[in-house]
């Protein structure tokens, strides 16, 4: 128990008709990374909120670092970082002025809060523009300041809702690898995201939410091995070979192909690793077929949502009906 | 420290944080400044002639009074558009996650605007002297007169705040903070004295809030004999008082059940 940082047990939230969050149970173990993945309006953030004491739950109970989110929500907030969706900083402040009014807000004292600020800035590359408004930083910048925000008293139980959604791709690299870092550096990590790739990069363990309902969990491989393990796939030549390859592809793993008759592309789930390998490419031999980029592989978290939920990850809620 | 002194350490970094934006947007200065000094020229010198007053009264004096006031008022937009635009890009979220005072945000708020309109309210006056306006209740008649100025921007800037947590964005607050206000502020004694409207207007007009300030700032500026002191002075600090206290706890209440959208 005590090494649990965040239980929540049966967590329920309701807005008048609608279940945004309908009995989400979830653990994170310290010092690890809990990746909550779900499309839009799943109730990630809706969780989160609760987690972080913005929203009272109508029935179940959670606790954070050991203190109780309802009874002793004003512990909650002096022990962890929160960094939401929006990159919330004042636009008008400096980045230096902006961490240093977060610090004296956490109680830091003066003098604490510009130290701190000054180390902030420096370990997330804004000292150059520490003296600018917040307006004038790129996306990029204004997310880093935002998560700097949010380690003021190096909490070690951090929440990170949606930390990369809107950024370009070199910038969520960045903010993968000063995530990284935290975890290094010993934090216990709460991620929400929309991206598979995300969750499959940065989180020990994954939960995925849908329609406000934990729909599975666990890690990375636990949840690719639900879905069917090992897949293997190959293109052929011409649009009049794949009958007869998916035929071979059948005879030896009992199992009908998926094809792709745009690319011809055949894949089918395996099951004896490369010994299945091999004996689909002498099946295709026999019938006189030359597989082209053939190879096993796993499948992606993008399959894994897609055969929990029969939608894609992207999709929201109504583009998916 | 104890959670009293929290309440006050936390509103004066938020105070801080709002007086430090005025000077990087002064565009926003500039207008909350034009719209007064309009209404003093549109009245001193295109209505100043056309409204009667009784005699023995300068216009002068009695619409200043009134636009002393009513610049006091518009307070509200300011107010409900910061917060909301604070709600919207998810910094009262942020706020509410630290561990800090649950009435800072507001406080803060409201101090650094009692600030920014005391400093509207020096350049209406000197712009009131400008254009003929003159102190005649003496000193202390003056400084009370500005007293209630103050109250007037707290009572109307908690409506501001209630009214910026309920709104759904900063472009709605701007509106529904600034709508109700030009009504309300010209069915008052502010231009006209109520004897020169219809009598149906007067019944109103006579127990609008903002007749009742304005009342109160014309006995401690202009002073006896037309315009007594008291009891407009009483009326006027329990209408100031009760809306703060009121709006007030409706806005803190708000507030903390606010959700970022």
């Amino acid at each position: 128990m005590t090494d649990n940082v965040i239980v929540a047990e049966g967590l329920v939230k309701h807005f008048g008709k609608v279940k945004a969050v309908n009995g989400v149970d979830l653990v994170l173990p310290r010092g690890t990374v809990l990746g909550v993945l779900g499309p839009n309006g799943a109730g990630k953030t809706t969780t989160v909120r609760m987690l972080t004491t913005l929203l009272t739950p109508d029935r179940g109970h959670a606790t954070v670092g050991g203190y109780d989110v309802v009874r002793e929500a004003e512990s909650v907030r002096k022990i962890m970082g929160v960094s939401g969706q929006y990159a919330a900083v004042d636009e008008y402040l400096t980045g230096r002025e902006n961490l240093d009014m977060f610090g004296r807000l956490y109680h830091l004292g003066a003098k604490e809060a510009k130290r701190r600020a000054n180390e902030l800035l420096e370990r997330f590359s804004l000292t150059d523009a520490a003296d600018r408004t917040a307006k004038t930083y790129s996306g990029g910048m204004r997310r880093r300041l935002d998560l700097a925000a949010s380690l003021v008293i190096r909490p070690e139980i951090i929440f990170l809702d949606e930390p990369t959604t809107g950024l370009d791709p070199r910038s969520r690299l960045g903010m993968w690898e000063v995530i990284r870092d935290l975890v290094r550096g010993g934090a216990s990590l709460l991620l929400t995201t929309q991206y598979l790739e995300e969750a499959d990069a940065l989180a020990d363990e994954i939960v995925i939410i849908d329609h406000g309902h934990v729909i599975a969990k666990g890690t990375s491989d636990q949840l690719k091995a639900q879905v069917g393990g090992e897949r293997i796939q190959f293109r052929v030549a011409e649009q009049a070979m794949i009958p007869k390859a998916s035929s071979a592809v059948l005879d030896v793993t009992g199992n009908t192909p998926e094809i792709d008759s745009e690319t011809h592309t055949i894949s089918a789930p395996v099951s004896g690793g490369t010994r299945s390998l091999v004996s689909i490419v002498n099946a295709l031999d026999r019938v006189g077929i030359e597989a082209q980029d053939i190879g096993l592989r796993r499948p992606t978290l993008d399959e894994v949502f897609l055969a929990l939920t029969g939608r894609k990850a992207e999709e929201s809620e109504e583009d998916g009906q | 420290m104890s959670a009293a002194q929290y309440v006050i350490s936390d509103s004066w970094e938020m105070t801080k944080r709002h007086l430090r934006q005025i000077p990087r947007i002064p565009e926003m200065f500039f207008f909350s400044l034009i719209q007064p000094i309009m209404f003093v020229l549109l009245f001193r010198y295109v209505f100043g002639e056309a409204v009667k007053v009784p005699p023995g009264i300068d216009y002068v004096q009695y619409m200043m009074v009134g636009i002393f006031a009513q610049s006091m008022t518009f307070a509200t937009a300011g107010i409900s558009t910061g917060i909301a635009d604070d709600l919207q890009k998810g910094l009262i979220d942020r706020f509410r996650a630290l561990p800090m005072a649950r009435s800072a945000v507001l406080v803060g708020r409201m101090s650094s605007d009692l600030i920014r309109n005391l400093f509207v309210a020096l350049v209406m006056i000197g712009i009131g002297l400008l254009v003929g306006f003159r102190f005649s209740n003496g000193f202390l008649g003056a400084l009370g007169g500005i007293g209630i100025l103050a109250l007037t921007v707290l009572a109307f800037g908690s409506i501001g705040a209630w009214i910026g947590l309920m709104v759904p964005n900063a472009e709605t607050a701007n509106v529904a903070g600034m709508v109700w206000l030009f009504p309300l502020t010209f069915t008052s004694n502010a231009f006209v004295p109520v004897q020169s409207m219809p009598g149906w207007l007067q019944a109103w007009a006579k127990v609008n809030p903002v007749s009742i300030i304005v009342n109160a700032c014309r006995g401690l500026f202009i002073g006896p004999p037309h315009f007594p002191v008291t009891p407009a002075i009483w009326q006027a600090l329990a209408w100031c008082v009760g809306l703060t206290l009121g709006f007030g706890y409706l806005a803190v209440r708000q507030y903390k059940r606010a959700a970022s959208r």
